[in-house]
């Protein structure tokens, strides 16, 4: 439907990368899951060949990724980019966003299942005046569940320290990010640098401060991923947001790279849109945790 | 070959039932049964009355459907006509089967109603699934025990075809039924021990999950005596399909002689218990205890032969616990392994059967550690636990 | 290494050949063709793991598998059917026919079309394989319920984890670029309201998709976590909850039956008019019921869980939500009856099998509705009467219209006609097979014979000994499918350009067997 030049219909010849894709995911899952099974309480199987089976994979991925992207930069750079190919890649990427946003769904979901509803009816909510006298008397039901069922106790994070902290740089971030966008369709390429620059430098702060935050709650606080329902959904809410942060920063410094090598033009810079949306989608992913996980 | 010789015991089977509606009709249960509560008529009812609408609404979409195959093939009609919608019709048909769903939906939410209703109940039964067996616990009678299939595994595994006389209960048999009164509003607390199971009873009407760490509640109130028979109804693992249900539904008199008898019978297991565990028994003795107690509960599992299915059930046979020190031993069996099918056994067996259990574990299959395990032992591990 | 179109005109129809073709492919159709090869695979190993279910359950005993692996082959057959034969069916014929019916040259994004594809058979090497696993393959149904699959599961059981996030990816993949396509890639002048029932479908079918696979992916994960690194989401002690597991896993479960179904569901509203030879009876209203359904299934997923235990409020809710359903659903039943009316109808194969879907899936439909109310459900859950009602609308609903669509198609994919006597009898005899084997499962459900079991009592032994019958006969009747087929592939009469005197639509503006690359210009459409 490219009004423009509407011959020109682009379909691109056969590839090798999609298919050392398919290789790569499986050698990784394939190690991931003989890896997980022999570093913890494996269950018949035990060897240390998993983790290296899984690096190799990722070394493939990372070869493909590269590979692929780096046919797709030359054919874009070489004038095959279309209007239409714009489009669909932005489609692309917008639904993308939308799948990644319905897997945190999953999560903010098992969340507030937990702290609406079953952590009440174990304390004896709903019709559940038995479960609570029979099995779990002890049991109160409150969040942050800090004493389990079975009596397993730990503590809560605060919101007020480095979970604040990180609020306000991803928001920096973000911003930052968006100025170094308004530079790029300005053409004012050096500010562009800069403005790109000290996103992934902000990216990789937070990505500090959360590191440290685990830390603290496996060292000081007892919290844990064993630690009961309110550790399950804190590590594994904030733990999909921090690698999501971490694909991000890596696909930030990656645009940074190549504008740094003068990729890019102020009218066709795709790449670094799609960054930019993913950013700012890790950045409101951030935001309902900071309100669920860490606030109320 | 022993395919196609069960094909042909297949064959008049199949052929008696396309072709003779007189043959084995009586027998043959082929609907839904409306059994003894009022709860399980009304569901019943309501069965029908959406069978029967759903006939209905088929053999008019069917019927007309059927109605253009035969009068507007190309045929009969060369000339196709043009139209492509009809807002009337559209509408119609819209608001038609909407009707309908509402006609179904007021009776189906007064009887579910009623079903959830459990208050003013008259007998508590608490009830727990395992892997692969019941536990009652009568809350108010302080009364319990374990219901395990009854029908014998060789029956199972060298069933025949023909020539055995057919047990009408095959599969559906257990050890020790539970008895309930007639005519009175019975609570059942329904939960599990392991995985999901669910406790059915068609008769009833009743069917509820079993979930670790929940506690489900049903009710029924049956007002015919019987004897009603269900099944596990929630996958749960290798012997799902052999975890069945026995209802034996008594006079209040009778109920109470139950309840009696089981009072004498727990005083006397105590009793036998007890002077069990102050004799020493002879290695003799404990061997062949514990080869009938081993089979009983532990050979689902852990296979009559000592082999288990390793990894999930780890075979005794070579396993360190069985060649290692007793105390280990003894503590898996009494206290089970959280997280795992291995239950904890401590509180279901008695210290003689637990003692003759290890002893035979600990002796058989050419393991020969030589160990015997007195049930002083037992208590004496349990004393300190 | 890359090639405009348009540079290539002289020589157009050019293609690479070898096995790095299908490898390395772009193509749509090409992998339109992968698709569909590696899902009759499927359906094939699905199949025969079906049979050594009707085998055990041939009659009381147990003679020729032990339970343990009864269970994995219950739960391997509802896997391997569902995300190994069902969707990448549908997939494959998104790929084949979405482009060529919108006009596009091919599919928005054929490199990551030709990942989506390669994924899934390494996907189901990782699922089979833990067949040959130490503890055996997955035991727990193909619904995974916690604790059984956590705490309790074998250790293939993560293999089988990874197994789902691949799949997750490729269906994620295939889905955008089904979006995009028909987004970005119609004609000019296809308007959305003048696309295709089939593209309107699996337009909608690909946002169903979008919307639930990454659902699944985090229910996986949560399990995955569970069994390993000690979180306790779906146990009680730690203030979890088994049951939150079914509630996540029914979230994407609802939702992926009519993944299922809506794509067979574009396909009859593609042949029925064609046979009839009169347009597709209220076009926008089948559009909007499309619509309605996908959007009641995110609100009904607990029908499944009747028996959990939920608050009465909640029985209540997804009582009502699940039977509204049958609303728009009629609707698209009543125009396909409203399309046949006053038409001029000839009953060539695909019609046979459009018109079996039709009624067939009705009949499924009923049984849907039957289980949809709450209190009657208590006594069908888990029976015999659940398993007659899935197969009702998956088989001759989901794989019936598969087959309609190969029949209908075939023609245009290898410009050959296939042998319709042979397409004929296999018709027939699939279709007294599949009753055979399907029908009398109501009644061994309602007469009390719980799902999931490798042995019964003896008073369900008559309808399983038809059903086990019916099932060998229906494996038969694969095979003369398959002749079929490949008779077709190989056949050697030709097929004009039109193939069906009243079919309409683009795909039959390009000869057949359609060119390599479809629509090298857009056409025009008005
Ligand atoms: C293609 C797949 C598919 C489709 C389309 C459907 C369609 C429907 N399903 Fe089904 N279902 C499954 C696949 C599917 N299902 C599977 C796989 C399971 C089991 C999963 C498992 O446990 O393993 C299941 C289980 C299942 C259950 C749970 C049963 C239990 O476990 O206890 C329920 C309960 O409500 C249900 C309901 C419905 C309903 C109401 C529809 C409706 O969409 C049907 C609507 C259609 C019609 C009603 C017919 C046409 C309409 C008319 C002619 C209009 C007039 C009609 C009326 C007014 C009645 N289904
Ligand atoms: C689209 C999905 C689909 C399809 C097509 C089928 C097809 C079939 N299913 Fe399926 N079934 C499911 C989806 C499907 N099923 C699901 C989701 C479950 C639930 C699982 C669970 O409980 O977890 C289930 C469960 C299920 C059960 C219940 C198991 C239990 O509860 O323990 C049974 C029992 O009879 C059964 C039977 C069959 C049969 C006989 C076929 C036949 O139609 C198959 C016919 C096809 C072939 C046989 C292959 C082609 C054959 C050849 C090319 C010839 C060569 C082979 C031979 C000669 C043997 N299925
Ligand atoms: C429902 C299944 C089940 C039943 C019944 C069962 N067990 Fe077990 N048993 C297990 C499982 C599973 C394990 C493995 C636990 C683990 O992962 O360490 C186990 C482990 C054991 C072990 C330790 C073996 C080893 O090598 O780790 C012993 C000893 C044992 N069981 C004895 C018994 C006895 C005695 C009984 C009967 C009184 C019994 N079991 C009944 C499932 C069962
Ligand atoms: Cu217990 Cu199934
Ligand atoms: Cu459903």
């Amino acid at each position: 439907m490219s009004e423009h030049n509407p011959n020109s219909y682009y379909v691109p010849a056969s590839s090798r990368w999609p298919f050392i894709g398919a290789i790569g995911l499986f050698v990784t899952v394939y190690g991931a899951a003989n890896f997980i099974q022999q570093s913890t309480d494996a269950v018949a199987n035990d060897g240390q060949y998993g983790a290296w089976i899984m690096f190799a994979g990722i070394a493939i991925l990372i070869w493909q990724m590269f590979s692929w992207w780096r046919d797709v930069i030359r054919e874009s750079m070489g004038g095959l980019y279309s209007p239409q190919m714009d489009r669909s890649f932005r489609f692309g990427m917008m639904w993308f966003i939308t799948s990644e946003v319905m897997f945190f769904a999953a999560f903010f979901g098992a969340l507030f299942y937990a702290r609406v509803l079953a952590i009440e009816w174990l304390g004896g909510g709903s019709n559940n005046a038995m479960t609570h006298d029979l099995l779990w008397p002890d049991f109160i039901p409150e969040w942050p569940l800090e004493r389990t069922p079975d009596g397993t106790t730990t503590n809560a994070m605060p919101a007020w320290g480095i979970p604040l902290i990180n609020t306000a740089i991803l928001l920096t971030s973000s911003w930052t990010l968006t100025l170094a966008h308004h530079a790029l369709k300005d053409g004012h390429r050096s500010k562009l640098n800069g403005w790109l620059a000290v996103t992934v430098l902000l990216g990789a702060i937070f990505l500090g401060f959360q590191g440290y935050e685990y830390y603290h709650a496996y060292v000081d606080m007892g919290l844990t991923m064993g630690s009961g329902i309110y550790g399950s959904t804190f590590f594994l809410l904030t733990g999909f947001h921090g690698m999501h942060v971490t694909i991000g920063t890596i696909f930030l410094a990656i645009l940074l790279v190549r504008t740094l090598k003068g990729h890019f033009t102020a009218e066709n810079h795709f790449a670094f849109e799609a960054g930019a949306w993913y950013w700012h989608f890790v950045d409101v992913v951030w935001l309902f945790l900071f309100v669920f996980v860490y606030l109320l | 070959m022993a395919f196609f010789h069960k094909i042909r015991t297949a064959l008049p089977v199949l052929l008696a039932l396309l072709f003779s509606a007189s043959v084995g009709a009586e027998e043959l249960q082929y609907n839904m049964r409306e059994g003894v509560t009022e709860i399980s008529q009304g569901v019943y009812d309501l069965h029908m009355l959406v069978t029967w609408i759903c006939v209905g609404i088929g053999v008019v979409v069917f019927g007309a459907m059927f109605y253009a195959m035969f009068a507007h093939r190309r045929s009969k009609n060369p000339e196709p006509a043009k139209f492509s919608h009809n807002t009337l019709v559209e509408v119609v048909w819209t608001a038609i089967p909407f009707l309908i769903l509402v006609v179904l939906a007021v009776p189906a939410v007064r009887l579910l109603v009623a079903m959830e209703d459990t208050s003013e109940s008259e007998v508590t039964v608490q009830i727990t699934g395992y892997q692969w067996k019941w536990h009652y616990k009568y809350l108010d009678q302080d009364i319990e025990f374990f219901s395990n299939l009854a029908t014998p595994r060789s029956e199972i595994e060298h069933y025949e075809g023909e020539g055995k006389p057919s047990d009408p209960n095959y599969l559906l048999d257990v050890d020790n039924r539970v008895v309930l009164p007639v005519g009175k509003k019975i609570r059942f607390l329904i939960t599990a021990d392991d995985v999901l199971h669910a406790w059915w009873i068609p008769d009833f009407a009743v069917k509820k999950d079993a979930i670790p760490g929940f506690i489900n509640e049903a009710w029924t109130k049956v007002d015919e005596p019987g004897i009603y028979r269900g099944q596990c109804a929630e996958l749960c693992g290798k012997d799902h399909g052999f975890m069945p249900i026995v209802v034996e539904v008594v006079s209040e008199e009778d109920f109470d002689a139950w309840i009696q008898s089981k009072y004498d019978e727990q005083a006397e297991a105590e009793r036998l218990a007890a002077e069990a565990a102050s004799k020493s028994w002879s290695k003799e003795d404990l061997m062949s205890q514990g080869e009938q107690a081993y089979n009983t509960y532990c050979a689902a599992c852990h296979k009559v032969d000592g082999t288990g299915t390793p990894p999930v059930f780890p075979g005794m046979i070579d396993s360190p616990i069985t060649t290692g020190p007793v105390e280990a031993h003894i503590s898996i069996v009494v206290n089970g392994k959280a997280g795992t099918a291995m239950q904890a056994f401590g509180a279901q067996l008695t210290d003689a059967e637990l003692a003759a259990i290890i002893t035979y574990e600990r002796n058989a299959w050419g393991i020969d550690t030589g160990d015997l395990v007195q049930p002083a032992d037992i208590a004496a591990f349990k004393a300190g636990n | 290494m890359s090639a405009v179109i348009e540079e290539h005109h002289d020589h157009h129809d050019h293609k690479p050949t070898g096995l790095t073709r299908w490898l390395f492919t772009t193509n749509h159709k090409d992998i339109g063709t992968l698709y569909l090869w590696f899902s009759f695979a499927m359906f094939v190993i699905g199949g025969l793991f079906a049979m050594v279910i009707r085998l055990e359950l041939f009659q009381p005993g147990l003679q020729f598998v032990e339970p343990e692996f009864f269970n994995q082959m219950t739960t391997l057959h509802g896997l391997v059917m569902v995300f190994g034969a069902v969707m990448p069916a549908t997939v494959g014929l998104a790929n084949w026919m979405i482009p060529i019916m919108i006009g596009a040259p091919d599919m928005a994004l054929p490199r990551m079309n030709n990942w989506s594809f390669w994924i899934l058979p390494f996907a189901f090497t990782l699922l089979l394989s833990s067949l040959f696993m130490e503890g055996g393959a997955p035991n727990f149904g193909w619904t995974f319920y916690a604790p059984l699959s956590t705490t309790f599961g074998p250790p293939s059981t993560d293999f089988f984890i990874f197994g789902v996030h691949l799949m997750g990816i490729s269906s994620i993949m295939g889905s955008i670029n089904v979006i995009v396509t028909v987004f970005n890639m119609r004609a000019p002048g296809m308007t959305l309201m003048k696309m295709p029932m089939f593209v309107w479908t699996w337009l909608i079918t690909a946002f169903l998709l979008i919307m639930v696979m990454p659902v699944l992916a985090g229910a996986v994960t949560m399990m995955l976590t569970d069994r390993h690194f000690g979180t306790s989401f779906f146990d009680a002690a730690g203030g979890g909850d088994p049951v939150m597991f079914q509630h996540i896993f029914w979230f994407f479960g609802h939702p992926e039956v009519y993944i299922m179904i809506l794509p067979a569901f574009g396909i009859a509203s593609q042949i029925i008019p064609t046979f009839s030879r009169k347009p597709l009876f209220g076009y926008a209203s089948m559009v909007y019921a499309t619509a309605a359904i996908a959007l009641l299934s995110f609100v009904v997923w607990a029908h499944h869980m009747f028996t959990v235990g939920m608050p009465l409020a909640g029985e209540l809710f997804f009582m009502f939500a699940t039977l509204l359903i049958a609303v728009p659903t009629g609707v698209k039943v009543f125009n396909w009856v409203a399309t046949m009316w006053k038409g001029s109808i000839t009953f060539e194969t695909p019609m046979l099998y459009a018109l079996a879907f039709v009624i067939l899936f009705t009949i499924g439909g009923f049984s849907g509705v039957m289980l949809a109310m709450t209190p009657v459900d208590f006594q069908y859950h888990d029976t015999y009467f659940v398993v007659a009602h899935f197969h009702y609308v998956l088989f001759p609903g989901a794989i019936f219209g598969t087959m309609a669509a190969v029949y209908y198609w075939l023609p245009k994919w290898t410009g050959n006609l296939y042998n319709e006597r042979w397409a004929k009898i296999q018709f027939w005899l699939q279709i007294f097979f599949v009753n055979l084997t399907f029908f009398p499962m109501h009644f061994s459900g309602l007469a009390g014979m719980p799902r999931r079991i490798p042995d019964y009592n003896l008073a369900f032994a008559d309808f399983n000994m038809i059903s086990s019958i019916g099932a060998f006969g229906l494996a038969l009747t694969q095979i003369i499918f398959i002749a079929v087929v490949i008779g077709c592939i190989r056949g050697k009469r030709k097929a004009t350009a039109q193939v069906w005197e009243g079919a309409q639509g683009l795909e039959w503006t390009l000869p057949s067997p359609a060119p390599y690359h479809s629509f090298t210009t857009p056409p025009k459409v008005d």
